[in-house]
């Protein structure tokens, strides 16, 4: 048992962390609270479900169609909607509550858009769903799968960001938008890819959610929120960060369904994020606020 | 008499930058001393701490003989500091008249309503602000935003008036109004603390002079003999000058 | 000045005895939208008399709101109605306070989200709490007072939130939490304190909106905590006091009338739209309206004198705060 529920939380905890990355990005280095962010995921999490019912294709091909359909997306969001907002705010606090308000509404939009087209059903589909065994415990193939590609978009993106000349840009925007443009790099630019790249991430989470949890129209508030938790838990901006507070999540909430009482799960992620902000709002990792 | 403000070993610490080093110094009543130094040398960071804005690491502040150092600052401005800022600070969102209500209604004095509007205009007239109180402090220039900005510190009827940079930016006739202005604040009994550059108003207006650099006090005495002081030529413009 | 205010207190006097008198009138169908006014206009006033000033954007709502509804549920059976009332605005009360001092040093999206989090919190322990402990999901509530009842309560309340509102702003406290909103750091040089004002305030409006939510809850009869804890709640106060302006003391309650009906309407004819529109809403009111809409009447009165090229000095759009 303890075995099958370390393995359950490490996949629930990739996944969160590969989820968490991307709102780490929108809201490390774009500054906008994307509170549509789960909707992202679900509407991800749809379109894998479509794929995989009409045309038959495989989650892994799905990756191939909805990442890119997440970038995009999201990248013209951030110029639709949110650079506007950027433009016009006197303020961070200003534009803080103004992407608060904006990404609500985005946020029933899409949900209502998903409730007319898919109703409030919960929504699953098959693939690789043959049991695994790995030091005696039986873990489903699909769980397994979704473990690895959360890991290995993660790693790659951390590498491209640490690694890179782009990434270093991205950085560079994170650390001091004030100064980053001294040294020849277009903030805004680089807010809008971040964004968007932040948005791809959602999308990959979300198809790989589906490979192995039900979902509705109306979960991507959860997700969301889940997201918030690592993302504040492993510092703002902050990828490693975001990748152990995502583990550590998953694991906290598999280990108080299987061992306290599965109706606490909610209870005890929500405790868990309101001590924190408490207590540590700059994250377990991060540094004292400057 | 003994020492309105008394400042002893003051240390302010920022993680392992120490902005300011334990700086000790007194101010009398009924002076106006001035705070020099080159840029980052700590100044702002001593006026902070005077006014609460910024706890001290180490060290104590009193004022008439009372601690007041590790009070929050509401607290200390009850007790008769007040201050301007170095990048002014008004209330954008209100009229004029109650920019100064703001100081009149939570002071010491805790006026309201009718007093509290007698006594903001006083204070407006006091800075050549008459007849201004029902617009907009948002669309102020800047001098009237800075005299806006010391209507309110004076409303307080504080009893050490920190001034920080207030004269920085104005103009040649609106430099001489600003000394004037502090002239006849001194003039009248109060006492100012004030972080200046301009030259010309700290010898005119200030009797005595602190020198900081590095977080340190470097000089304290007669301004013009801080101002010749090899010590602090050094800080200012290098080694070749002194 | 004086004249203005008699003629406004007379003004308020009549229309609140008409609202009075309606129930004697109309059908319990209206008894029942109007009752829903009453709460909204309540709920909006409440949220804006902390959130109007101090732009601290709570999703809290619904945690008072449903804790209010479930005070009522465990104790309309042990104690008599005005007690249990009394109970729960001391329970709202308690938990404003604890709330409130460990929380309002958070601000902008921490504050949305802590508050968001905290209901939800609050959600998931009564159910579990009624699951796991009670062993039941759901309670029944049964009063001796009808609708009408209900109603004039709530009605009472609203005129007291408003008159309350209208006091505040005209007090130092009000002039306080104009002060913070403005800048935090000039509020305390000013000698206020910052945490013990935002705190009365915070628990005021969370005391209102408990009450609201105690009176209410006899309405439904039985109550679960997926009902009275439905994050909707948080949302429509949201968007009802935004829509309006949540810096007048008229703007939550001009947001409130429309939206209630439209959603009335909405959820009647058009469930699935419900959330949509709602989600349009919110967007427009940051890209349209980013003031309430008293402040775009105002901004266009004034741009109109402006134009006609009268002399009197008008306020700058945006930055201007209305003195009711």
């Amino acid at each position: 048992m303890l075995m099958t529920a370390l393995i359950a939380g490490l996949v629930l905890g990739g996944t969160y962390a590969l989820v968490a990355m991307g709102l780490t990005l929108q809201y490390g280095i774009a500054r906008i609270m994307n509170l549509a962010y789960g909707e992202t995921m679900i509407t991800a999490a749809f379109a894998a479900f479509i794929l995989q019912s009409a045309l038959g294709l495989n989650p892994i091909a799905d990756l191939l169609l909805i990442v890119p359909g997440g970038f995009l997306l999201s990248w013209a969001i951030y110029a639709l909607m949110m650079r506007p907002l950027v433009t016009r705010s006197r303020d961070r606090g200003a534009l803080e509550i103004d992407s608060i308000l904006a990404t609500f509404g985005l946020l029933f939009v899409i949900q209502g858009v998903l409730l007319v087209i898919f109703g409030a059903n919960y929504m699953s589909y098959s693939y690789l769903n043959v049991p695994v065994s790995i030091l005696g415990a039986n873990v489903a193939a699909n769980r397994l799968l979704a473990l690895v590609l959360a890991l290995a978009i993660g790693v790659t993106l951390y590498l491209l960001m640490t690694r890179t000349r782009w990434g270093t840009t991205i950085r560079a925007v994170a650390v001091a938008p004030q100064s980053a443009p001294l040294v020849g790099i277009d903030v805004n630019r680089t807010a809008r890819f971040a964004f968007a790249l932040g948005g791809a991430l959602a999308a990959a989470g979300g198809v790989v959610i589906s490979m192995y949890q039900t979902f509705t129209a109306t979960s991507g508030v959860v997700f969301t929120m889940k997201a918030l938790i690592v993302v504040i838990m492993g510092g703002v901006g902050n990828l490693l960060g975001a990748l152990s507070a995502g583990l550590i999540l998953g694991m906290v909430e598999t280990f108080v369904a299987t061992y306290v009482d599965p109706g606490l799960t909610l209870a005890a992620t929500y405790g868990i994020f309101l001590a924190l902000l408490l207590w540590r709002p700059q994250g377990l990792f991060g540094k004292a606020a400057r | 008499m003994s020492a309105l403000l008394e400042i002893r070993d003051l240390t302010k610490r920022f993680g392992g930058l120490t902005a300011v080093n334990g700086v000790s110094f007194d101010i009398s009543r009924g002076e106006t001393v001035g705070l020099l130094g080159p840029n980052g040398s700590g100044k702002t960071t001593v006026l902070n701490m005077i006014s609460g804005l910024l706890p001290a690491s180490g060290g104590a502040i009193h004022l008439n003989g009372e601690k007041i150092s590790g009070l929050a600052a509401n607290r200390i401005a009850r007790r008769g500091v007040a201050r301007t800022f170095q990048l002014v600070r008004i209330l954008p969102s209100l009229s004029v008249e109650d920019n100064v209500v703001a100081a009149l209604a939570f002071g010491k004095k805790r006026l309201w309503d009718r007093a509290a509007r007698d006594d903001a205009l006083t204070c407006l007239e006091r800075v050549g602000l008459q007849g201004r109180g029902s617009e907009n402090a948002a669309d102020l220039t800047y001098i009237d935003q800075k005299r806006l900005e010391l209507a309110r510190a004076l409303a307080a009827e504080p009893s050490l008036l920190l001034l920080d940079e207030w004269l920085a930016g104005l103009n040649p006739t609106e430099l001489r109004i600003g000394i004037d202005l502090i002239a006849d604040l001194n003039d009248s009994g109060m006492t100012v603390f004030l972080v200046e550059h301009v030259m010309d108003a700290i010898r005119a207006l200030c009797g005595r002079s602190v020198v900081m650099n590095a977080g340190m006090k470097i000089a304290d005495g007669p301004t013009g003999d801080v101002l010749g002081d090899p010590g602090v030529v050094r800080a200012y413009l290098g080694d070749a000058h002194a | 000045m004086t004249m203005r205010l008699a003629f406004g207190f007379s003004l308020a006097a009549a229309a609140l005895a008409a609202l009075a008198f309606a129930p004697f009138y109309v059908g319990p169908y209206q008894v029942g939208l109007l009752i829903g006014l009453a709460g909204y206009v309540t709920l909006s006033s409440a949220w804006a008399l902390f959130s109007g000033p101090t732009r601290y954007v709570s999703l809290a709502t619904v945690a008072f709101f449903g804790i209010g509804a479930y005070t009522v549920a465990a104790l309309n059976e042990i104690l008599p109605y005005p007690l249990v009332l009394l109970a729960a605005a001391g329970v709202g009360l308690g938990i404003a306070l604890i709330v409130g001092l460990s929380t309002l040093r958070l601000a902008g999206v921490y504050f949305v989200i802590f508050t968001f989090g905290l209901a939800e919190l609050v959600r998931q322990l009564v159910t579990w709490y009624e699951v796991n402990v009670t062993g039941t999901l759901g309670r029944y509530i049964f009063m001796s007072f009808g609708p009408e009842e209900i109603y004039w309560q709530l009605l009472a309340l609203m005129a007291a939130t408003l008159f309350v509102s209208w006091c505040i702003g005209r007090s130092r406290l009000g002039l306080a939490l104009k002060i913070i909103g403005d800048d935090e750091v000039v509020a305390a040089h000013c000698g206020i304190d910052i945490a013990r004002t935002k705190l009365a305030l915070f628990a005021l409006s969370a005391v209102i909106i408990t009450l609201v939510g105690a009176i209410q809850a006899p309405r439904w009869t039985y109550i679960e905590p997926g009902i009275v804890f439905n994050p909707t709640v948080s949302f429509l106060t949201l968007i009802m006091a935004l829509l309006g302006g949540a810096n007048r003391l008229w703007g939550p309650a001009l947001g409130a009338v429309p939206l209630f009906l439209l959603f009335e309407w909405l959820s009647a004819n058009f469930p699935d739209h419900y959330s949509i529109i709602l989600g349009l809403l919110f967007i427009a009111i940051v890209f349209i309206l980013p003031g309430g809409v008293l402040a775009f009447v105002e901004r266009a009165l004034a741009h109109s004198k402006r134009v006609t090229g009268n002399a009197e000095r008008v306020r700058e759009p945006g930055t201007a705060e209305a003195r009711q």
